[in-house]
């Protein structure tokens, strides 16, 4: 299934002729592994890093809830799927997100909502790894911290990546995990390609709010994309494009 | 105002929707209103940017959510937060800015907010309401409250002479009649302006109004005003605002659209964020030329060179 949707994926971003392929490529495995097996109708995600919006459009589209006929409107005019996550239109996708370091508050309001409403849902939030660069990322974190959101699940893409250089290169936070251990949260760092490691770290319970660092690969399935920047920005031709596909169908 | 503020969301506080955030600020004044909503009532911290994010995703779960702080720290800091996650999907966040204007006088430009409806109204959905009174406060309140689009209230400190009887509010309204010229007004500084202008003979005694929430889309001019307007004997618009995106341009904006002639115009505006030296909330009014004095100056000049 993961395999179809990586080629959904591809196949979406050549016939749009748009980028940001590498990004979408890290955290598509987890995104598709959360829609399939863990987001009912009581839970709720958030894509805070919107610039992966592609792989949540193909993940709602491999679940039915977006048509094949939308997905060719991809990034064109008078469609619903912008580059980044719509405002209103999708019932799935609760917040227009694209700036960084938003999303994470929107879960915790979410999560905090569901509390004080007596609800049972989880929310699910997924951040890149260059947004915790973001202050009011670490706002978000120290308040979901505080007030122990144990319904909340903040999944970090950490590919290592981000836009003009390496993230430890550009503002280091390295080693992630050791810094967020230091706050009252659940932390895991798990192979963010590793469905069945995913799926323990997700089956892990906690009495506070967890935090999972998926170790990924940008560009991941392409061997031409994997680790290169410029995948944060290029489309493809049509060559690349027969060639990821080839890639990712012999995995 | 903050009294008033905080006697109006006690009321308001029944409602098992309602939420409050305050960025760490209330003491000694939302101590009741902590009282009645319990764990409904989060202080957020220091981190406006994140309260506003989580307010919003509050409202879209349906909660009425209230977000408070000094002014320039509820609109300036977490701009961005309330663009994107609030106005942008339309959600009833109320954004409540105490202090407004120079409310916050000596304590310096960076506690100022002279430029906060002017900016929150560029925003889509967007309400803002600046009452005058601190009488005004509990109507404010609900008609915000009731508002199923985001808000914003600038609060201040009720300014009225000894004495006098606050008119019973309305989005618009008339608090001194005579043949001078209108003079429109955003906030509590109306106040100051009431007993000089009553003291004017009828012949220069200005029609003095008072417009407490914009924009004027959504709260359009009353008739006995424009037929004051139209004997074109002279507009003055006055605010504790800076010239660009407030008051005074909404109505040019309008009178120009509209075709209608106002004679002569002027707009009365606080004008810098600090000057030379600091000083308290009359001392930057004096400092802007919206004080009585200045304004005196404006309505009355010939009575002045006598």
């Amino acid at each position: 299934m993961v395999v179809t949707a990586r080629k959904r994926l591809l196949q979406m971003h050549f016939e749009s002729g748009v980028g940001h392929i590498g990004g979408n490529l890290s955290c598509l495995d987890a995104i598709m592994l959360t829609h399939h097996e863990y987001i009912g109708s009581e839970d709720r995600f958030i894509l805070s890093k919107g610039h992966s919006a592609g792989a949540l459009y193909i993940s709602l589209w491999s679940l039915g809830r977006l048509s094949d006929d939308m997905l060719k409107k991809f990034h064109k005019d008078d469609t619903l799927l912008a580059g980044h996550p719509p405002a209103s239109g999708i019932k799935d996708i609760l917040f227009a997100t694209g700036s960084l370091g938003h999303g994470l508050s929107l879960a915790a309001g979410t999560a905090l909502a569901l509390q004080l409403k007596g609800q049972n849902g989880n929310v699910y939030c997924l951040t890149s790894d260059g947004e915790w660069q973001e202050g009011s990322t670490w706002e978000a974190m120290i308040f979901a911290a505080h007030h122990r959101l144990n319904n909340l699940t903040i999944l970090v893409d950490h590919n290592n990546l981000q836009g003009f250089g390496r993230t430890h290169d550009v503002a280091s936070m390295s080693p992630l995990a050791e810094k967020l251990s230091g706050f009252n949260l659940d932390v895991q760092r798990v192979d963010g390609h590793d469905l069945a490691t995913i799926r323990a770290a997700l089956d892990k319970s906690s009495d506070i709010c967890r935090v999972i660092i998926l170790e990924t690969t940008k560009g991941r399935g392409v061997s031409f994309m994997e680790h290169r920047m410029e995948w944060h920005y290029l489309p493809l031709n049509v060559e690349q494009y027969h060639q990821a596909i080839k890639e990712v169908e012999a995995k | 105002m903050r009294k008033q503020f905080c006697d109006a969301m006690v009321t308001r506080s029944v409602n098992p929707d309602m939420v409050f955030f305050t960025g760490d600020l209330g003491f000694m004044a939302l101590e009741p209103l902590q009282q009645a909503l319990q764990d409904r009532f989060i202080n957020a911290g220091i981190a406006e940017q994140n309260m506003v994010s989580v307010a919003a995703a509050m409202a879209r779960e349906g909660f009425e959510a209230w977000v408070y702080s000094i002014a320039p720290f509820c609109y300036a800091r977490p701009f961005e937060q309330i663009r994107n996650d609030v106005a942008f999907h339309n959600l009833p966040v109320k954004l409540i800015g105490n202090g407004g204007g120079y409310g916050y006088g000596v304590m310096g430009p960076t506690h100022h907010a002279i430029e906060d409806y002017g900016v929150l109204l560029t925003l889509p959905n967007m309400h803002v309401f600046v009452p005058v009174f601190d009488e005004d406060v509990e109507a404010v309140v609900t008609r915000a409250g009731d508002l199923k689009n985001p808000a914003y209230l600038r609060l201040g400190r009720g300014e009225i002479p000894t004495g006098y009887a606050v008119p019973m509010y309305a989005p618009w309204r008339q608090l001194t009649q005579g043949d001078g010229m209108v003079v429109i007004v955003a906030g509590p500084i109306a106040g100051t302006y009431i007993e000089s202008f009553q003291s004017l003979p009828e012949a220069v005694r200005p029609n003095l109004w008072i417009v407490t929430e914009l924009p004027l889309e959504h709260n359009p001019l009353p008739d006995s005003l424009i037929k004051q307007i139209s004997a074109v004997r002279g507009l003055c618009v006055l605010e504790e605002h800076v010239r660009r995106g407030g008051l005074g341009s909404e109505l040019a904006l309008l009178f120009l659209e509209k075709n209608m002639k106002v004679g002569t115009f002027h707009h009365l505006y606080a004008s810098a964020h600090h000057y030379a030296t600091y000083g308290s909330q009359n001392f930057l009014r004096a400092q802007s030329g919206i004080d009585v004095k200045s304004v005196m100056a404006v309505v009355a000049p010939q009575l002045l060179e006598n």
